[in-house]
């Protein structure tokens, strides 16, 4: 049977475009940002990287990261383990719920945490009362951030959870362990890859999350600007370079990710060969 | 290495990251008070060369070490934040409309245009153009934006508020021209209109459209951003124009009483308001080509700010209120206008 990108000549034309389309839409933009970073030299980029509000706004996404991946680890395996290990009515529901932070726009996810925890919402009245600050400080950014990624490891435990079944554990248990000794034992082992597949995405979704955080910020010079907002604050401001400078560090992040994800694939087909 | 053993790592190494990234994020002078001031998206150079100095002349006054936080976007979202819960002190707008809303919702006096001269607004604008090198199609005025072959960039009235002062800005000089005749004038502003190539939401993409797009022949702003503009791109590539009759735009400051007085701060909220009219402060805000008040400072900044006529927005078109509703508002007039 002859298929469509069998005759070498069509083969090389399709390879040809795909590489083409990715380095303009890939390769170039994220090398603009980096020429556009240094555009006025090394100094330049050192200084714009040292700026005091530069390093407060990379702590700041550091700090918002580190809390959300966490929060949604425990979340994650929690949920993807109801879901696939258990039957009981609502299970559909609550499979379709995960996907609710894919399916609405962050910004609206934003505002409706505002309309909650903001002075006048409904849960935000009391807190002001009692002065405690949650829009416009960090736990606020910290809310909207574990929101907008909850999906991600639950999103990948799930299938895999699913097409593992259930007999293992099951054996686990007819062999006597207990309910922690099998999540230990014999859960995890089976989902780690993929749980930490799930964290890097979530990681990556955390560090350059912009519509949401945007909302509830407040964008508080040095004390609520994180990163991508303050690529956005830079750009306003005409200072091309210092916009592009964070971005560039973003970009940098966006790309330990991904070789931390191809180290990951790459190990688990290495272990798949030997096994 | 068992995956829990990384897991454990992992936590530590992110406590430790967590004890940096908090002393970095905590100020490295330790101020005995701080004060939040919330302010337009194109201040942030202007406040961070103002800020340094009213710390001092604080410090010199009463003793005390302050610190001034600032926070930036743009002024009706800004607003929002505030009535939402943002705990600033005092506000620093480019819209009358903005600091209005605030004290319709009890958070700033309802008298705050009388509390400080020149109501409430310590350094003024208006709105200029920005056209390519030598003018080629020789943009004085008004008038010479409605001719057929010009294209003119400005953002989106709906949007912005820099481009409700262009929209009401070239009303204003039509009605002067046409001496109230609200058909010519209607006439001139669909004209007006339709010269417009882009409609960008706000200021900074305009300006992206005008020089980086090369789009247009005459970008419309506030002076005190053309001017920065043409600093910023090149002296030698563009022109500024100012028009001999323009409208005035305000820059409104305000207290919000509200969060001051939670925060302890009414004074010192007052006191940097204060601040803002002092000859030291006028002379830095003409630096950064802002109009100011202050007559030393006038006479010494003459030269940058051509001599204009500059129209009241109550005078031409009775309160901001009503600006709003017969103009921007869903249906009104600027619809009607792009009509066809």
């Amino acid at each position: 049977m002859q298929r469509i990108g069998d005759a070498p000549r069509i083969r090389r034309l399709l390879i040809g475009l795909a590489l083409v389309l990715a380095a303009l839409f890939l390769l170039l933009p994220l090398v603009a940002i980096f020429a556009q970073a240094f555009a006025e030299g090394v100094a330049m980029f050192w200084a714009n990287l040292s700026d005091e509000y530069t390093l407060a706004a990379i702590g700041l996404t550091l700090f918002v990261t580190l809390l959300t991946i966490p929060v949604n680890l425990v979340f994650g395996v929690f949920l993807a383990w109801l879901v696939t290990r258990f039957s009981f009515p609502g299970r559909r529901l609550l499979q379709t719920l995960i996907d609710i932070p894919f399916a609405v726009s962050p910004v609206v996810a934003g505002l409706v945490y505002l309309l909650l925890y903001g002075r006048n919402g409904w849960v935000g009245g009391w807190l002001d009362s009692h002065d405690i600050q949650i829009m416009f400080a960090w736990p606020g950014i910290v809310l909207v951030t574990i929101f907008v990624t909850c999906p991600f490891v639950a999103r990948e435990l799930i299938p895999l959870m699913q097409a593992q079944g259930a007999r293992e554990e099951e054996a686990a248990v007819t062999l006597g362990a207990s309910g922690w000794t099998v999540f230990r034992r014999v859960t995890l082992p089976n989902i780690k890859w993929a749980l930490l597949y799930g964290v890097i995405l979530t990681n990556a979704r955390a560090v350059g999350e912009f519509g949401a955080v945007s909302v509830v910020s407040g964008s508080i010079r040095g004390e609520t600007n994180t990163l991508p907002l303050h690529v956005e604050l830079l750009y306003q401001d005409y200072n091309t370079v210092g916009a592009f400078t964070a971005a560039a560090l973003l970009a940098l992040i966006a790309l330990l990710t991904l070789a931390a994800k191809a180290l990951l694939e790459w190990r688990a087909t290495r272990r798949e060969t030997a096994a | 290495m068992t995956f829990l053993s990384v897991l454990r790592r992992g936590a530590i190494a992110s406590a430790a990251t967590a004890a940096l990234t908090g002393s970095i994020a905590s100020p490295a002078l330790a101020a005995d008070r701080e004060l939040l001031n919330s302010s337009y998206d194109i201040a942030r150079e202007l406040f961070a060369t103002i800020n340094p100095e009213f710390v001092d002349w604080w410090q010199e006054k009463h003793g005390e070490s302050v610190e001034i936080k600032q926070s930036h976007g743009g002024s009706s979202k800004q607003a929002r934040a505030i009535m939402q819960g943002l705990k600033a002190d005092v506000v620093t707008y480019n819209q009358v409309t903005d600091v209005n809303v605030l004290a319709e919702a009890g958070l700033v006096a309802e008298d705050w245009q009388q509390q400080y001269p020149n109501n409430a607004s310590p350094y003024y604008s208006t709105t200029a153009f920005l056209v390519r090198e030598g003018n080629p199609k020789g943009i004085d005025s008004w008038d010479d934006l409605v001719a057929d072959d010009v294209e003119i960039v400005f953002p989106n009235p709906k949007t912005s508020g820099n481009g409700r002062y262009t929209y009401l800005a070239a009303w204003g000089y039509a009605d002067r021209a046409f001496d109230g005749d609200e058909d010519r004038i209607r006439d001139f502003m669909k004209r007006f209109l339709g010269n417009v190539k882009v409609f960008d939401t706000g200021g900074r993409g305009a300006t992206t459209t005008f020089v980086e797009r090369g789009i247009g022949d005459v970008l419309i702003s506030f002076e005190s951003e053309v001017n920065n503009i043409r600093k910023e791109y090149g002296q030698d590539d563009y022109d500024v124009v100012v028009p001999p009759v323009s409208i005035l735009a305000e820059f409104p400051v305000a207290v919000v009483e509200e969060y001051a007085e939670r925060n302890g701060t009414r004074e010192l909220a007052y006191g940097y308001l204060d601040y803002l009219y002092t000859e030291e402060a006028q002379r830095l805000l003409a630096g950064f080509n802002y109009r100011v008040n202050d007559d030393n400072v006038q006479a010494e900044f003459a030269d940058q700010f051509p001599e204009t006529e500059l129209l009241r927005v109550e005078d031409v078109f009775g309160s901001w209120g009503e600006v709003m509703d017969t103009h921007f508002s869903s249906g009104g007039v600027l619809d009607q206008l792009q009509r066809r």
